[in-house]
Parts: structure tokens; C-alpha cells; sequence
């Protein structure tokens, strides 16, 4: 154990680890504090400068109700799920089988299409923005939310891929190999032993894959422009230039962008971490 | 491939013959196809896109490496490359406060579970509320304004500054990327090896020592991934840039990935040609990343043959 259990310590560090440990992340979270606080507020409270004391009003609901009245929220909301539940789905979908074909057989190619997925997945966006909007362009899919998902799953099955191939090539090959020799079809081997045995994976990139396209923003920038299609990142975005003072409306919208994935983390904390920090603990 | 005329049984067996070659291309298939016809062919058509002269919209003009060329004199290009080598810098110092916290957080007292998750936080939100949050913070009339205005050092708003905008937004952009890098040694010392440390503290390593000879190589793998991703998070700056200032001012907080985006797909011209060749110098400078971390996953694949 690094460091030494705080429990072998003598007491005084003891009960300062303790105090240190409350005070230590009641800063860390003071941005979090600072915009759960102002989604509370009234006007009143921004304008007189009001922004850490007590809320002279409690006005969460009021101020939610304003943004959920007064902007196109409710549709962001439900933009951002239409396309992040699809790329879940169809990205380790596609990837549980990409990461079976290049974990269990041996072939040429085998390597160097690894490689190309993985080199894919770390590309900066900029380089495939161009050709990427013209085709989602010449598609018809431009501004829809199909073309954004469309994209989304590509890109997604590059980092999957990764994650996929490596968790199956670590499962017990003479599993594959019994049930060939007794005659199982590779598809059957796929379907009855693998995709029970990855069910951590899927979990873990389901949930990995949520918070990711969630808090897309960039290519909402890029393959969407009206309000009909939106995300609530690009629509927060949009937001932000009318409401330039409106702080606590514009608290209030945030604090809807950022409870979905919250959630799911919560939820799914132990597969969340262990797909964020697979190759963490080992080379 | 069989012909028609063959009987299904013979069919089945040639099937059955060439199963196992065959299995992996068709699971391949989808998942490749896309990839390839969304990550990959784009990533040439942009390096071709960069040779032209092209709105978007009327006939493009081949005009070699000129693009390349008016790089060379771009004031702002240089100003989003120095912003961009800032940013590496910068980004790094999540690594080791990672680290950093990480070990403090690293007992086990009542409530720790939680306690790290909330640490965790920063990185599962959105960078545009980040943004937003931060920008409000940087605000005259936000926070951190009035408070100096308090104290009486006077109102300062660092991202109207052309000379510290940059910082503010990498002080914000490094937040959530410290919350990453903490996680991965996290599990990093969740594994470490208790029989080499119990050894080393018999030896009397202590401390620092301890810390540097025993813990620090066994972390390894968890520093290898907080660099990786670090670095590419801070080559990604797209985002924190466009909410909180949008290049400005005067251009002074644009990074490649941002000018990128502006000189394609904005009120300042949809110039794809050039915007491309700014693409085409982030994606080399990406590259060295890229092929260093093939390079190796291929070594340890290599080992694992």
C-alpha cells in the first residue's frame, strides 16, 4: 500500500487528514459549487453581486422553467439523446465484431488494420472536418440528426475497436478452441461464448461512449446549424452569446447538459472507470 | 467463389472448408468500411483539399503547396502555433498534480469512495459547461473580478488581456484533464506490487525514495496513458477556445484546431484550402503521438506473439 494507511499514522495526522480531505474538495468543486449556486438565484442577486452568499431567493424552478419556456432546451435535450443512445448502440455493435475478427484470428492483415483503427481514433478532428461535412453534405444529411450519428458511430468504432479486441484477445483462447472442435460455427462461437463473456466491455463502453458523444461538441458545430437538430452542447453554445448577463438562466441550462452524463457515471461508476483506464495497471 | 450450379451440399462444404478464413472479413466488414470512408479516405482528401484553391461551393483551383506558402507569412498562424506549444506545456502539469492527487486520495477512510468520484466530476462534464463556468468566473462582473476589485488590485479581466487570455483558458481546459490523469494513477496504485514495497521498506527506503526507486517505475503504464491522453487533449483545444473567447482577442487565444475551424467554416471566408493545410500541420504534429504510441503497442504486441 503507497502511501502508508492513514490509520498507522499517529493520531493528529489522523484527524488532520480527515478535515484536509472535506476542505481539499470543497475547493476543488468551487467552479461546480459557484454554478449550482447561480442556477438558484434571482436576477436581483446577480446584479447586486450576490454570488456566494446565501441566495436571498430560492428560484432553481423558476429559472428552469424560464429556459425551458423561453429557448428551444427541451428539444436540445432531446436532440442529444436521439444522437448519443444510436452511436452507443451502433458503435459497439459494430466494434464487438471488428474486436472478435482481430482478437481471434490469425491473418495478414490482421496488424495492420488494428494499427489503422487505433492511429484513426487519435487523428485531430480538424483534418476529417472538410471531406467529412461534404459528404454528410452530398448524403443529404447535412443538418439532420442521422448525419451527425452516422459520423459518430465511424469515429467511435476506431476507439472500440481498440477496447473490444484487446479485452476478447485477453479471454481464454482454448474456450474458441473446444467449442470448434466440437463442431460450433464461428458465428456461433461469436454469438453463444464471446458476446456473453464481453458483456464488462459493453458495459463499460456503453457508458464511455454516452459521456463522449454527450459532450460532443465540435462535430454538432460542424454537420448541424438549425435548432431542430441540436445538441444541448452547441445549443448551450447559442445560448451563452444571447444571454451574455443572464448567469442564472444560463447556470440553469448548464446544470441540464451536465446531470445526464452525471448520472450514467454514478450509475456505472465501476465499468466507467475501468474502460477510461484500461492499460493503467498493466503494459 | 462457388458457382450457382453447385449442389447446396457441396456449397456447405466449401463453407465449411473456408470458414475460419473467411469469418473475420465479414465481421470486419461494416465496422471497417465506415471507418474507412469516415476517418481514413478523409484524412487524404484533406491533405489533397490543402493543394487547392476552393470555396466549397464553385470549382477549385490547384495551386500546389501555395496554401503552405501564405502559412509561412500568416501572423496568426504563428500566434495559434505558439498558443498551441503553450498549451502542450501547460497541459502537462496535469500529469504530476494528477499524480499528486491521487496519492492523497489513495486511503481508505469512510465515504473515500465517494469522495474520489467527486473528484472524478470535472472530467464527466461537458467542456462547454467547464467553459462557460470558467468564463463567467473570469467575467468582470463575475467572480473573480469583483473579488480583486475587493482586495483593491482594481477590475481585471483576464481573457480581454491579449497577453494572459491563453492561460485563463488552459487553467480552465487543465481542470477537467487533472481529474483524468488522477483517475489512471488511481488505479495505478490501486495494483501496485505490495511484496516490492513491503521489500523496499524493509530496506529503509522511505519517502521520496521509496516514492522514486519503488512506486514511480511501477507506475509506469498509468504515466505512459496520462501523457497520451494529455497531450492529445491539449492538441484538441477546440472546444474551451470556442466558448470562451473565440480566438480573441485580437486572435490572440486562437489554436490551430480553432483557426482551422474559422478559416474553413466561418464569416471569415470558407477558405477549405487553406483551412486544410493548417489541418494538415496539426495532423503532422499529431502524428509523431500517434506512431510513437503504434510504435509501442506494437512492441508489447510483438512480446505478447
Amino acid at each position: 500500500m503507497f502511501p502508508i494507511p492513514i490509520q498507522k499514522r499517529p493520531l493528529i495526522n489522523q484527524i488532520s487528514y480527515r478535515v484536509l480531505i472535506p476542505i481539499s474538495l470543497l475547493i476543488w468543486l468551487i467552479p461546480l459549487i459557484g454554478i449550482m449556486l447561480t442556477s438558484i438565484r434571482g436576477l436581483g442577486d446577480i446584479a447586486q453581486g450576490n454570488l456566494w452568499g446565501v441566495p436571498s431567493e430560492f428560484l432553481l424552478f423558476s429559472n428552469l422553467k424560464d429556459v425551458f419556456q423561453n429557448t428551444p432546451m427541451l428539444s436540445y435535450i432531446m436532440n442529444s439523446f436521439k444522437i448519443t443512445i444510436p452511436t452507443m448502440i451502433g458503435a459497439v455493435a459494430l466494434s464487438c465484431m471488428t474486436g472478435f475478427a482481430l482478437a481471434s484470428y490469425r491473418f495478414k492483415a490482421n496488424l495492420f488494420i488494428f494499427f489503422t483503427f487505433i492511429a484513426g481514433n487519435f487523428v485531430p478532428f480538424q483534418i476529417l472536418m472538410i471531406p467529412v461535412r461534404d459528404l454528410t453534405y452530398q448524403m443529404g444529411l447535412y443538418d439532420t440528426v442521422t448525419g451527425l450519428v452516422l459520423f459518430h458511430v465511424a469515429f467511435q468504432t476506431g476507439f472500440c475497436t481498440l477496447f473490444m479486441r484487446n479485452f476478447i484477445k485477453a479471454l481464454p483462447n482454448e474456450l474458441f478452441e473446444a467449442a470448434r472442435i466440437d463442431g460450433t460455427s464461428e458465428f456461433n462461437i461469436f454469438l453463444k461464448i464471446v458476446l456473453p463473456l464481453t458483456r464488462p466491455a459493453i458495459a463499460a463502453l456503453s457508458v464511455l461512449i454516452f459521456t463522449f458523444i454527450w459532450n460532443d461538441f465540435f462535430w454538432a458545430t460542424v454537420l448541424i446549424q438549425g435548432h431542430h437538430a441540436m445538441p444541448i452542447t452547441a445549443g448551450l453554445k447559442s445560448l451563452n452569446g444571447q444571454w451574455i448577463s443572464a448567469y442564472h438562466l444560463l447556470s440553469a441550462g448548464s446544470i441540464m447538459a451536465a446531470i445526464p452524463p452525471v448520472i450514467m457515471f454514478f450509475l456505472m461508476q465501476k465499468h466507467f472507470i475501468a474502460g477510461l483506464t484500461l492499460g493503467a495497471s498493466k503494459g | 467463389m462457388p458457382s450457382s450450379t453447385q449442389i447446396p451440399y457441396r456449397k456447405s462444404s466449401w463453407w465449411k472448408l473456408n470458414q475460419q478464413r473467411l469469418t473475420p472479413w465479414i465481421f470486419l466488414f461494416p465496422g471497417l468500411v465506415l471507418f474507412l470512408v469516415y476517418v481514413i479516405w478523409p484524412i487524404f482528401n484533406s491533405l489533397y483539399i490543402s493543394l487547392l484553391q476552393w470555396d466549397g461551393l464553385s470549382p477549385a483551383i490547384y495551386v500546389g503547396f501555395s496554401n503552405y506558402i501564405e502559412l509561412l507569412d500568416d501572423e496568426y498562424f504563428y500566434i495559434s502555433l505558439i498558443n498551441n506549444i503553450k498549451w502542450l506545456i501547460f497541459f502537462m502539469l496535469a500529469v504530476p498534480i494528477g499524480l499528486g492527487l491521487a496519492i492523497f486520495l489513495n486511503q481508505t477512510i469512510f465515504g473515500i469512495r465517494l469522495i474520489k468520484s467527486l473528484f472524478f466530476f470535472p472530467f464527466v462534464i461537458s467542456q462547454v459547461v467547464i467553459g462557460i463556468i470558467f468564463a463567467w468566473f473570469y467575467n468582470p462582473r463575475g467572480v473573480i473580478g469583483p473579488f480583486l476589485e475587493a482586495i483593491g488590485l482594481g477590475n481585471y479581466a483576464i481573457l480581454a488581456d491579449e497577453d494572459f487570455a491563453t492561460y485563463g483558458i488552459i487553467f480552465a481546459g487543465i481542470y477537467p484533464q487533472i481529474a483524468y490523469c488522477m483517475i489512471l494513477y488511481l488505479t495505478g496504485l490501486n495494483n501496485l506490487n505490495t511484496d516490492q514495497i513491503e521489500a523496499g521498506r524493509m530496506d529503509g527506503a522511505k519517502g521520496f525514495s521509496l516514492f522514486k526507486n519503488i512506486i514511480l517505475p511501477q507506475l509506469r503504464p498509468a504515466t505512459f496513458l496520462a501523457i497520451v491522453v494529455t497531450v492529445i487533449g491539449s492538441l484538441r483545444s477546440f472546444d474551451m477556445v470556442a466558448i470562451m473567447t473565440q480566438g480573441g482577442p485580437w486572435g490572440s487565444t486562437n489554436v490551430l484546431a480553432y483557426y482551422m475551424f474559422e478559416t474553413a467554416l466561418s464569416e471569415y471566408g470558407y477558405r477549405m484550402g487553406y483551412g486544410s493545410a493548417i489541418a494538415a500541420v496539426l495532423f503532422t504534429i499529431m502524428m509523431f503521438y500517434i506512431l510513437f504510441f503504434i510504435y509501442r503497442m506494437y512492441q508489447s504486441e510483438k512480446k505478447g506473439l
